[in-house]
């Protein structure tokens, strides 16, 4: 019951929200957003130990049931969705929306899809979840974001829908296989996948895949992604890019790796490859852009190809890597979106090229900065390298033959990766102020959200040990 | 087979209100009184009807089942809204409001011969009784050059279709010696004749016809284009759904056993339907002839059931096609005839002037387009999950997802214009608050269906 609450009260409200007609909806939105986080909390300390689930019948006669179930994994990526939701509310507070109702509804119901995702334990349920986070994001995109946001999130839209499509025919596909009364949930579909013979599951993985890589997204089913980042709203964009990928990466652990271990062995060096690719390939272009948004949407490629790298090296440790750093990745990447929309607000551009002098003018801002930007390049202490540590440690011990070639190759992004995130600092921060000194430094709500996420960083950085403890279960499940 | 009855009574008696009765209103309100008086049999007929078990009338030529009565019991519910959504545009398009309403009731008698025959020349007799209404129904905005086109295209394309099943009829008949759909279930696939296989082919090409699958298809954008939006939507739901189940009903009763002789050249049409409905669509710049392009499109995924048609799913698939389909579809025709511009450019800025009329049409889109929690999702998924089951149809599923995620190009147009474009759109009457209360609970039947969509579900 409490996880069906989990869902069903960003649902409700975001249903009401739409009916409400008036500015209040973004209060409402902010207790809905309090109040799941609330319960997302109460159930991961119940989930700590034991996994906990619920299930009642759906579609008898199909073989779906309702069923939830939460584990350290769910309850992880859960808290993100809840954490980082009030976060975007609480810094977005000033800010003036035309529509404020749609709006906080839409993101509302966005947050219910994304948790559904997470809790679900039925194919069917995940899909309709899978849809249900997807459709208010593309509203979202296209009635809020910028110029050209039409013809890019209706890309965006068809990209990911054909993926579903996709996924949906290989899920058809692995229920028919099945036996007994829940043909849907996941442990048939999981023994279904199992039993297939090897040459059916290296081609229903990609039935699979597909939807996961494009939403990740892995090279080369990427080339949404900047587009949509940049012409999105930043509140949809944190959303897109924090949590919505990780939807990618969190189904290709649960859905795909146990499921397809045949299908995922035949082609893990290819996924591999082409998430190095991604890593250098995202890098550099991040060396070259200008766009402040542009910029950190490639390098949240860059570290996505990295988590889905080691998620098909079959290593304990690299498993538990990406748990860890799903977590952190999304709260990171999150305060890098936030200063962004900061520094667009008050400066009126994202060019690089034009910005420059925020230590000077706002010194709060350009600290956060600065400790954010260190956390997304993993620097230890913060929370980015413990996470990213074990994925290279992962890497390593992977099962494939070329496993030091693709450490050695993956281990370029980091250095890439400090390269745009120093130069993108010093163009920011530092250098020229000419234009720059009559902006404020932040206000009371920014500073709020930014202190959340920076005190996460922190924290994390010195003692991750409870994030580890969560999912170490998980991870030894995943590969034994 | 009270239903039956009570539809050409209630037929007949529409046709003499038209001579004693004046206000077009009043006639449409009998109407819309005798539709759910016989939704009302239909639902006692449903209720006296044993599950899994069926009567037979007339010299056992017509044997209403379980499964048949319960399809045209949803058909008779789809009519009803149906009427409810659009009395006031019939009454708009001509003089003869009450004629329009005896010949849909006629139509349904002859979907409710469809659903239940047990004889081939039954399953003529029905084809025709739902079809020649419609070609005067498509003709009735009598002063509209393209009305009248339409009319006299659909008759004679009609007939010549109709001479083709009659013709497949014929052979069969020659083969085997019976119209009986089960003295035609012993045809065995190693003694099959020649004359069987092509009897069997020209039925199969007569009933593509009717379904408007490609290549048959031609005849469907003129008529839905040209006919009045009203008797429009009617041709492209209750209509072509019954016909669905008519060819779904042939195919598994009596062909099945022989699928080798017809199930590659049926595989083939259903990929071209889709095709060609899906890709054609792109281009219109109508949106009453993109819904067109779009029913044809809708009817190669109805086809999946017929492909599929040993499995319990496809059975099932079908009648919960059948009415998601005719729901959302009803739903966004009734929506289209209140704009003044069938044009997508038309559609420009209805969300800021007519906010619950864009909603509403978004949800019948979005349940047009197959995304889940609509019931549009639901019917697509019931049908490709038969044809997955079938084991041998792998290659057309992801054809068809593919060609469902072209269809959203064309369908979310429409809430692009109405959402995010600047205009001014126009509307042709104002929406009063008994429409809001319709179109409402149409999009809360679009939503129950993708919930719930066991309640609409029979197990045979």
């Amino acid at each position: 019951m409490m996880l069906t609450l989990i869902i069903l009260i960003p649902l409700l409200a975001g249903i009401f929200a739409f009916m409400m007609k008036s500015e209040g909806a973004k209060g409402l939105a902010l207790a809905s957003s309090l109040i799941t986080l609330g319960i997302v909390a109460w159930a991961s300390c119940e989930a700590y130990n034991a996994p906990v689930s619920f299930s009642i019948p759906w579609i008898p006669s199909l073989g779906a049931g309702f069923s939830l179930m939460a584990d350290g994994m769910s309850t992880m990526l859960c808290l993100l969705t809840a954490i980082v939701v009030p976060v975007v509310i609480i810094t977005n507070w000033n800010k003036t929306v035309d529509k404020p109702w749609s709006f906080y509804g839409f993101m509302l119901l966005s947050q219910a899809g994304l948790l559904g995702v997470f809790l679900s334990y039925d194919a069917l349920l995940f899909y309709f979840f899978w849809e249900l986070a997807l459709i208010p994001v593309y509203f979202l995109c296209s009635r809020w974001g910028g110029e050209k946001r039409i013809p890019v999130t209706f890309k965006f839209f068809v990209y990911t829908f054909v993926g579903s499509l996709m996924m949906l025919a290989g899920i058809i596909y692995l229920a028919s296989q099945t036996s007994g009364p829940d043909a849907y949930s996941w442990n048939s579909i999981m023994q279904a996948g199992r039993a297939l013979p090897a040459e059916q599951q290296q081609i229903v993985f990609w039935l699979i895949f597909i939807a996961f890589a494009i939403k990740m997204p892995i090279f080369p089913f990427h080339t949404w992604q900047p587009d949509t980042y940049e012409q999105s709203p930043t509140p949809v964009t944190i959303i897109l890019s924090a949590l919505m990928v990780k939807m990618g990466l969190f189904a290709v652990l649960r859905w795909l790796l146990p499921v397809l271990p045949q299908g995922v062995a035949f082609w893990s060096n290819t996924v591999i490859i082409l998430s190095i690719i991604g890593i250098v390939y995202a890098s550099l272009l991040a060396i070259v852009q200008t766009d402040l948004k542009r910029l950190v949407a490639y390098s949240s490629i860059a570290h996505m190809g990295l988590m889905s790298a080691a998620a098909f090296s079959s290593s304990n440790v690299g498993m538990h890597g990406i748990m860890v750093q799903m977590f952190n990745h999304g709260i990171n990447i999150t305060g890098m979106w936030l200063i962004v929309s900061m520094v667009e607000n008050r400066w009126g551009t994202r060019d690089m090229t034009k910005l420059g002098g925020m230590a000077t003018a706002a010194p709060k801002m350009a600290i956060a900065l600065v400790i954010i930007s260190l956390a997304n390049i993993a620097l230890p202490l913060t929370n980015g390298f413990i996470g990213e540590f074990m994925l290279f440690n992962g890497l390593f011990q992977g099962a494939s033959p070329y496993h030091i070639t693709f450490m050695v190759i993956a281990g370029l992004g980091v250095i890439l990766g400090a390269v745009y995130t120093l130069n993108m600092v010093q163009r920011t921060a530092y250098g020229n102020t000419t234009d720059m000194v009559i902006a404020k430094d932040l206000t009371a709500n920014e500073y709020l959200g930014l202190f959340i996420i920076i005190g996460i960083i922190l924290i994390l950085g010195v003692y991750p040990k409870p994030l580890l403890d969560m999912t170490a279960g998980i991870a030894r499940v995943l590969v034994p | 087979m009270k239903a039956i009855i009570a539809a050409t009574i209630f037929g007949i008696l529409m046709m003499f209100a038209s001579i004693l009765m004046k206000d077009k209103k009043a006639m449409a309100n009998l109407a819309i009184a005798s539709l759910l008086v016989l939704f009302g049999i239909n639902i006692w007929d449903l209720i006296s009807t044993p599950a899994g078990s069926s009567q037979a009338y007339f010299n056992n030529m017509l044997s209403i089942s379980y499964y048949g009565q319960m399809f045209n019991t949803l058909m008779t519910g789809c009519t009803l809204l149906y009427a409810l959504l659009v009395s006031k545009e019939i009454q708009r398009v001509g003089a003869h409001v009450a004629e329009y309403f005896a010949l849909i009731f006629f139509i349904l008698c002859g979907v409710y011969l469809l659903s239940g025959y047990n004889n081939l020349l039954m399953l003529f007799i029905g084809i025709e009784i739902m079809s020649i209404p419609q070609y005067i129904l498509a003709g009735s905005d009598k002063r509209n050059l393209k009305s009248s086109e339409a009319a006299l295209k659909y008759f004679l394309m009609g007939s010549f279709s109709t001479g083709i099943l009659l013709m497949g009829i014929t052979l069969l008949y020659g083969a085997t010696g019976t119209f009986s759909i089960a003295g035609l279930a012993f045809l065995q696939s190693g003694t099959i004749s020649m004359m069987a296989v092509a009897g069997i082919l020209f039925v199969m090409m007569a009933l593509a016809f009717k379904v408007s699958a490609a290549p048959m298809h031609m005849w469907t954008p003129d008529v839905y284009d040209g006919a009045p939006t009203p008797f429009t939507a009617y041709m492209a739901t209750v209509v072509k759904a019954a016909a669905f189940v008519a060819f779904l009903h042939l195919f598994t009763y009596s062909f099945g056993n022989v699928s080798h002789t017809w199930l590659l050249v049926l595989s083939v049409i259903t990929a071209l339907t889709l095709f060609v409905g899906n890709v054609t669509a792109v281009f219109q710049q109508s949106v009453k002839r993109m819904l067109a392009y779009s029913s044809i499109a809708q009817a190669g995924f109805m086809l999946f059931a017929v492909l599929a048609s040993n499995t319990m799913a496809a059975q099932q698939g079908m009648i919960i096609y059948a009415v998601a389909y005719s729901v959302a579809t009803i739903g966004i025709f009734a929506v289209l005839m209140k704009m003044k511009d069938y044009t997508y450019d038309g559609f420009n800025g209805l969300a800021q002037k007519e906010p619950l009329l864009a909603f509403v049409a978004t949800i019948f889109i979005l349940s047009l387009a197959g995304i889940p929690l609509t019931g549009g999702f639901m019917a697509k998924y019931y049908v490709v999950m038969a044809a997955v089951q079938t084991g041998q149809l792998m290659w057309l599923v992801i054809f068809g997802l593919l060609m469902a995620a072209i269809s959203v190009y064309y369908y979310f147009r429409v809430i692009i214009a109405m959402y995010f474009k600047q205009g001014n759109a126009e509307l042709s009457s104002p929406v009063t608050s008994g429409d809001k209360f319709m179109l409402i609970l149409t999009c809360l039947l679009v939503i129950l269906l993708g919930i719930a969509p066991q309640l609409f579900l029979v197990n045979i």
